[in-house]
């Protein structure tokens, strides 16, 4: 029997849950279809979030592309297929994708496995980074170097934790709802390896606490910085990119297991932390830049 | 003995001719290495320049990597490995966020050199300390005598402040007196160490 997964219309880290309600309850070796086909619009969480599915499910599930030209077109010169076709059996025919130069696709959707990913990416993206950030949201020009770091580390993060390779992407595009027509970049890199809670388990074991659990996790190491690691140097990374998305007004949110936490700015109206979500396995991470107001 | 050591050279030389862009913590390990060995060959007292101006990008993990291990080594512990004093040249604004963070984190502090050649101290260092710092940097060089009396701090106080700088590795002890970090200062054995200037303060050899 195959269950059919709907994809939402519009794909972000917040209709991703959708994704994520109807996939909790199934065993990891059932077949499942994807089901895009309605699907208009995928945020980089959406693309890369489909990516890290596919790579929990035992069984090799089927993937049914995006009807609209535009959508299709869209995610192929993001390389979402390309990758997509190592994981899924694809119902449909995807585009070729064409050169994303002069797009609003800041870095294609990439592997991050190896520390070398990380170089690629941040080789790959400064030149591009640099005309959006500054044109397109009217930040000042330091900001470049300091978005670079924190994609870098948030990276990083995967390698070190995850326990295997997750995915990375980076757009800009203009909010059609909320706050219309205001530009922002996000960052989205997702896995579906160990996760926050067990990475922090496998070097200090489960905590002596009536609450352990991915929530507190997540509180320990994005907002306190701790890490499984004893060295005193560890845990910057992450202080690093909430001390970058508090200075130019970004949001930062992580999803993992069954909880979400999320650094939230003035302009955004999203709850700090979300417990007993559907589980899903590893980490999903977010973060929003938004345009410089004038 | 003064080593210049350019710091994109190192990376492509230890990770790969490619890269100019310092992140992640095997990469800043290797750069760190990489720098050791370097030390390693030039003598018991020296004083490294480290020069950024060719790195991109530093983030925070490889800035832990290489800047704090690296000094970890030299200046925080009671037997170093020898005696060797770091000035950071050609730092960015964003390189000096990165460095600023991990500094800050073990309690450390460096001297960088800003574009102009004026020395800057960064990191985790008190006002007496600081004082006693800058009092060097404008004299050239100075005695406890002089930083006493430059500082109004009582000589034993200004002694002991010298002390923790040098042990700190921000300035350099030579038998007479203290000597700012500069690319242009000699260590120890060269030509009588220090010459004095005009304020009888001991001042810096150029190289």
């Amino acid at each position: 029997m195959t269950t059919i997964i709907s994809v939402p219309s519009s794909l972000d880290d917040q209709t991703f849950e959708q994704i994520f309600d109807q996939l909790a309850p199934l065993p990891p070796d059932e077949k499942i279809l994807v089901d895009a086909r309605r699907t208009r619009w995928a945020s980089p969480f959406g693309l890369t979030g489909l990516l890290a599915l596919a790579q929990t499910r035992l069984e090799r599930p089927t993937f049914a592309v995006p009807e609209l030209d535009e959508t299709t077109s869209y995610w192929a010169r993001a390389q979402f297929f390309k990758h997509a076709e190592g994981f899924y059996d694809i119902l449909g025919r995807p585009p070729r994708p064409r050169a994303a130069s002069g797009s609003s696709v800041l870095l294609e959707v990439t592997p991050v496995a190896h520390t070398q990913d990380v170089h690629t990416v941040v080789e790959n993206i400064q030149q591009r980074a640099q005309a959006i950030l500054q044109e397109k949201l009217h930040l000042e020009s330091s900001v470049t170097m300091r978005f670079t770091m924190a994609l870098s580390e948030v990276c990083q993060n995967v390698i070190e934790h995850a326990g295997c390779g997750g995915w990375v992407a980076v757009q800009a595009y203009r909010w059609q709802q909320r706050a219309p027509g205001r530009a922002v970049v996000q960052i989205a890199v997702c896995d579906s390896g160990m996760g926050f809670r067990k990475s922090m388990e496998s070097e200090h074991g489960p905590r002596l606490t009536d609450r352990w659990d991915d929530g507190m996790a997540l509180e320990e190491t994005v907002i306190r910085g701790a890490t499984r690691f004893r060295d005193p140097g560890r845990g910057q990374g992450l202080a690093g990119v909430r001390k970058f998305i508090g200075k130019w007004e970004g949001k930062f949110s992580v999803r993992s297991g069954t909880a979400r936490i999320a650094v939230i700015p003035v302009w955004d109206e999203d709850v700090p932390l979300q417990e007993n979500l559907p589980h899903f396995p590893g980490a999903q991470v977010q973060l929003t830049i938004p345009e410089k107001y004038r | 003995m003064i080593s210049h050591i350019d710091v994109s050279s190192v990376l492509r030389r230890t990770v790969c001719d490619l890269y100019s862009n310092l992140v992640t913590r095997p990469t800043g390990a290797a750069v760190r290495i990489g720098i050791e060995r370097h030390l390693d060959e030039i003598g018991d007292k020296a004083l490294a320049i480290l020069d950024f101006s060719h790195v991109g990008l530093l983030d925070y993990s490889c800035a832990d990597e290489i800047v704090a291990k690296l000094l970890m080594q030299y200046v925080s512990v009671d037997d170093p490995r020898r005696e060797v004093y770091f000035v950071f040249s050609g730092m960015s604004e964003s390189h000096m966020e990165a460095i600023d963070s991990v500094l800050d984190r073990y309690g450390l502090a460096l001297v960088t050199q800003l574009a102009d050649g004026a020395a800057q101290l960064i990191g985790k260092v008190d006002g007496e300390q600081r004082r006693a710092w800058e009092t060097i940097a404008q004299l050239g060089g100075a005695r406890p005598a002089d930083v006493a009396t430059a500082t109004g701090m009582l000589p034993e106080h200004a002694e002991r402040t010298l002390e923790t700088l040098w042990r700190r590795r921000l300035v350099i002890r030579q038998e007479s007196g203290y000597v700012p970090l500069r690319s242009g200062v000699r260590t120890g054995g060269v030509r009588g160490d220090a010459t004095r200037g005009t304020s009888g303060a001991i001042g810096v050899v150029a190289s």
